[in-house]
């Protein structure tokens, strides 16, 4: 039902002078997915944000919005793009509903459906009351909400947000959170961040970038799988020797963590906590606790940021 | 563009810099022009003798222009300087570049704004001979000419402010290199004099001021006309260039 591809971005390059920030990236979005960007700081996230949004031009490359080409047809294609950049482009000395009626216009909208835009956007974005107060006497979450507003006003079919929630309280971020997921139901979302657990809260796909390269690009499902092989930490009051818990079937590695407690790495798939458990109880180890581990997006990050590859260090991860 | 307009003339009333500018605009050119009223009731009963002598329009209107020209070319930057640089410091030019607007009418509607504004203070100069037909009458013929002029000198002005600003993210680097921009073309006309005959002539050409002068003065001429239109379109589309090559790749 999803089939629409929104964006498709085809072997995009952009250097600055000899350094490619961008190198090669090709990627594709579909309506009713959020996408998670993730990347180290430099790894060229907001360039290729920006030449999403046409205010950067590529070098080489192309970039489809809804079908249209956005370096051929620029004003065609940005009309189904909502852009909120790293810094939200708000002029301080206007209201909220002016500023609003402006990026109406600006995108074209008639007086009329500029109207309507506004109250709807105001409403999603949770801004009813502060339709007349002075954007630059606004906190910088209201702010922050004011920037998400202009990006969704128009109803782009794809919008770009860039680190949406840096600087907000957690409780705004967890608003904005659920306003990104209520987005992605009908728009296509592309969402830039270095937030870790934003992206596992919100994203159906995650693609991470790192020196202009894409490294990584799956959808919610593969990433389960790949931060879902067994660990799984036990507590135990009597501890069997070392040897013994290595000698379980399956079990691949072994690590003492303090205040006894162990961490068992299971070499391929779930489903040997039941045996663990039994096998605990038969023997006596005095079983106080039993966790599941995952893999966290954290580790799997680090892992393909820092050099060395991720399947390379975890071989049974892709049988799974 | 014109919504980029009315958000640029809203910006501007907003800002306390305008009304100031307006004010001392008026306050200058409302003193001049009662010392020019002045001397033209002082001289008056001599010159009824005279045909051809100057007028009520060449002896106080003139001098208004003239001197609210040269207020024109010191508070023109500041109210320039914004116009593009603060749009990059504020991170608005994203917002501006990621619409669906092309960057020509961006820069275009950055003019209109700015002229708009100016618009009124024009207005408002204009205003001060106007008073004079309660007790006189005024050769308009003479008066719209040196309005004309007045009009396209501002917007010559403007759009050498708005280029500027679109070089530098800081609002007071364009305006200084602004104002320093239209005093030199301002002063070339001094340099005419001197040197040889050829670049004399060209020097006293491409002055701001010599083409005003002959307005001023009631002498229509379409190279004139066409010298602010041309300064005014080549500084705009190198406006338009700059903005544009920023997105390009260097």
């Amino acid at each position: 039902m999803y089939s629409e591809t929104l964006v498709s971005v085809t072997r995009l390059s952009r250097y600055y002078g000899k350094l490619a920030a961008v190198n090669d990236l090709s990627f594709e979005l579909r309506r009713g997915e959020v996408l998670g960007f993730l990347g180290p700081n430099g790894a060229g996230k907001t360039t290729t944000m920006q030449m999403l949004c046409g205010t950067l031009a590529p070098s080489t490359g192309s970039i489809r919005i809804a079908s249209v080409d956005l370096l051929e047809r620029p004003r065609e294609a940005k009309r189904q793009l909502g852009y909120l950049p790293e810094q939200p482009p708000l002029y301080r000395e206007l209201t909220v509903d002016e500023y609003l009626h402006y990026c109406g216009r600006l995108r074209g909208l008639s007086r009329a459906a500029t109207a309507t835009a506004v109250s709807r956007a105001k409403g999603r974005c949770g801004l009813e009351g502060c339709g007349s107060r002075l954007i630059g006497n606004l906190s910088k979450g209201y702010q922050q909400r004011v920037g998400i507003a202009q990006a969704i006003l128009h109803r782009p079919a794809v919008v770009v947000l860039d680190e949406p929630t840096v600087g907000l309280d957690p409780i705004q971020i967890r608003e904005i959170r659920s306003l990104i997921r209520e987005l992605g139901e009908d728009h296509g979302v592309i969402l830039s961040t270095h937030i870790l657990p934003e992206v596992q809260a919100v994203c159906d796909r995650v693609q991470i970038i790192h020196q202009g390269r894409l490294v990584l690009n799956e959808n919610r499902q593969q990433l389960a799988q790949r931060m879902g092989q067994c660990v799984l930490r036990l507590g135990l009051r009597r501890p069997p020797p070392l040897e013994v818990l290595e000698a379980i079937a399956g079990v691949r590695q072994v690590e003492a963590l303090p205040e006894g407690r162990w961490r068992l790495t299971f070499g391929e798939g779930a489903g040997r906590t039941e045996e663990l458990a039994v096998r605990a109880a038969e023997d006596d180890w005095g079983l106080f606790e039993l966790v599941s581990e995952q893999r966290s997006l954290e580790e799997i990050f680090v892992g393909l940021t820092c050099g060395e590859s991720f399947a390379e260090s975890e071989p049974s991860a892709e049988a799974s | 563009m014109f919504s980029i307009a009315t958000r640029e003339l809203r910006s501007l009333f907003l800002s306390p810099l305008a009304w100031v500018i307006l004010a001392v605009i008026q306050a200058i050119l409302a003193y001049v022009f009662l010392i020019q009223v002045e001397v033209f009731l002082q001289w008056q009963p001599r010159l009824v003798g005279f045909p051809g002598a100057p007028g009520l329009t060449a002896i106080v209107a003139a001098p208004v222009f003239h001197t609210a020209a040269i207020v024109f070319m010191l508070v023109t930057p500041f109210l320039t300087m914004r116009l593009l640089s603060e749009e990059r410091r504020s991170g608005t030019l994203a917002l501006l570049l990621s619409a669906p607007v092309s960057v020509s009418s961006i820069v275009l509607g950055k003019f209109l704004g700015v002229m708009a504004f100016l618009g009124c203070a024009l207005g408002l100069v204009a205003l001060l001979p106007l008073c004079l037909l309660f007790g006189g009458s005024l050769d308009f013929e003479l008066l719209a000419a040196g309005f004309l002029g007045l009009v396209l000198l501002v917007s010559a002005f403007s759009a050498a402010g708005l280029f500027m600003s679109s070089l530098t993210a800081q609002p007071t680097i364009a305006a200084v290199s602004t104002f320093g921009l239209l005093l030199l073309l301002w002063l070339l006309d001094w340099g005419s004099g001197t040197g040889s005959q050829g670049a004399g002539v060209l020097f006293s050409y491409l002055s701001l001021l010599t083409h005003f002068e002959s307005l001023l003065q009631g002498i229509f001429d379409t190279r004139d006309v066409l010298y602010y239109l041309i300064f005014t379109a080549l500084f705009l589309l190198l406006g338009i260039w700059r903005l544009d090559s920023e997105r390009l790749a260097p």
